[in-house]
């Protein structure tokens, strides 16, 4: 009975433990996040990030290939620090132009980032001096509106 | 004419002042089991028994229930979400409302009424037949003896439940969304992962199941230990457990979600 007993108590655990192990690997991300360890920061500035968000993902070539890290407003230069953390598998050239894109019409936002033909590497800590900001709605359809305006006016 | 004006006043200045003795008492009570919970370590085959009664002998309402919420989350979500043609996101919709509320919460709304009724039940029991007084009698401690291990056999067990919970009823969800409807599966997991996150949604999950089984086997144990010596006692207590677990359970999600989802 007391054999049977404990016998019915390791499954449970077991099953427990498996559970949060399915929990952790299937359902959630921590397959996909790597360490600290194996990346090297990045930090580039931006005059609007829009709706970046930290751990948004950091894509080349639409692959993921780090994770956004912290996010700060540079009081001095006010603009959008951005830290990103890159796998250290993937070295970037100097000259990597790093834009804040959105993933569908509607989508989040994430970095993407684009190989220049630079020799030298990005190390880690530096920064990245080709940014373009996000791309903010209002301003794109206040533009539009304007130049429209502005045929108007020729045409008469 | 001003007589039973004030005699309910009196009946509810009375209840106000039970319901703080009580509350002060049940802390006292808390406070007293975890003092005395070397025992439930020391003699760990005794938290084991409980850990079976508690925990193993739920498991089939747990994977039972886990499987239908998950299956059902899976057809209406896909009934919703094909409106706006991503019915591809039922993985991400099963995962999230799994992981976040409806594993913790449903494990412990179940874990409440087939664990913790049978706790309270059978303290009040112990204590109707005498078999509490007897022990601080033979100078055992009942609190050490008796509702330690319960009390840790509880709290094990109830992750461990929330967790096989979510994981069954993602399995549900799969069934219905893959199997069932036919979405492409590698849409259906590749889209769960993107949005569950490890930190913020299992362990947060986690921390409230564990947050969860405190209160049930506490409440749980403290009607038991609490109730009137009669068979009305047992059972209108074994009723408090249920009612008042469960308004507990409720009412400590919103604060931890409250806590922990806030500005994201």
């Amino acid at each position: 009975m007391e054999k049977t007993l404990y016998l019915w108590v390791g499954i449970f655990v077991c099953a427990g433990v498996a559970a949060l192990f399915m929990l952790a690997l299937k359902v959630g991300n921590a397959s996909t996040t790597f360490q600290t360890g194996d990346a090297y920061s990045v930090n580039a500035e931006f005059d609007n990030i829009g709706g970046l968000k930290v751990r948004a993902p950091v894509k080349s070539a639409g692959v993921v290939v780090g994770r956004v890290d912290a996010i700060q407003f540079d009081g001095k230069k006010f603009v959008a620090r951005v830290t990103l953390k890159i796998d250290k598998r993937y070295p970037f050239p100097k000259d990597t132009s790093v834009s804040i894109l959105t993933s569908g019409l509607l989508g989040e936002q994430y970095i993407g980032l684009e190989a220049g033909g630079d020799r030298e590497m990005l190390k880690d800590g530096e920064t990245a001096k080709l940014t373009q900001s996000a791309v903010v709605l209002e301003k794109l359809i206040g533009q539009f509106l304007y130049s429209k305006a502005a045929e108007g006016g020729e045409k008469k | 004419m001003v007589e039973p004006v004030l005699d309910s006043l009196r009946g509810v200045g009375h209840r106000v002042v039970n319901g703080i003795w009580r509350l002060g008492y049940a802390s006292g009570f808390l406070l007293m089991t975890l003092v005395r919970s070397g025992t439930s370590f020391q003699r760990f085959q005794l938290t084991i028994k409980e850990i079976y009664s508690a925990g193993v002998l739920s498991l089939i309402i747990i994977i039972v229930s886990g499987l239908f919420v998950g299956m059902v989350l899976g057809l209406q979500g896909y009934e919703t979400l094909q409106k706006y043609g991503s019915s591809e996101a039922v993985g991400t919709l099963v995962a999230l409302s799994l992981t976040r509320e409806l594993g913790p919460v449903v494990a412990a709304l179940l874990f409440a009424s087939r664990a913790g009724s049978a706790m309270t039940a059978e303290i009040g029991l112990m204590k109707a037949t005498e078999q509490i007084s007897a022990m601080e009698m033979m100078a055992v401690d009942p609190i050490a003896r008796v509702i330690g291990p319960r009390f840790w056999g509880g709290v094990i067990s109830m992750p461990l439940l929330a967790a096989i919970f979510s994981a069954v009823g993602v399995f549900g969800g799969y069934l219905v969304a893959v199997v069932l409807i036919g979405i492409d599966a590698g849409a259906f997991w590749s889209q769960m992962q993107n949005a569950v996150d490890f930190r913020q949604d299992i362990v947060n999950g986690i921390i409230k199941s564990v947050v969860f089984g405190f209160a049930v086997t506490a409440i749980a144990l403290f009607e038991g230990y609490d109730a009137p010596p009669t068979a009305e006692g047992v059972s209108g207590a074994t009723t408090r457990t249920v009612v008042t677990s469960s308004l507990a359970i409720l009412g400590l999600d919103f604060v931890l979600t409250a806590f922990m989802f806030r500005g994201i």
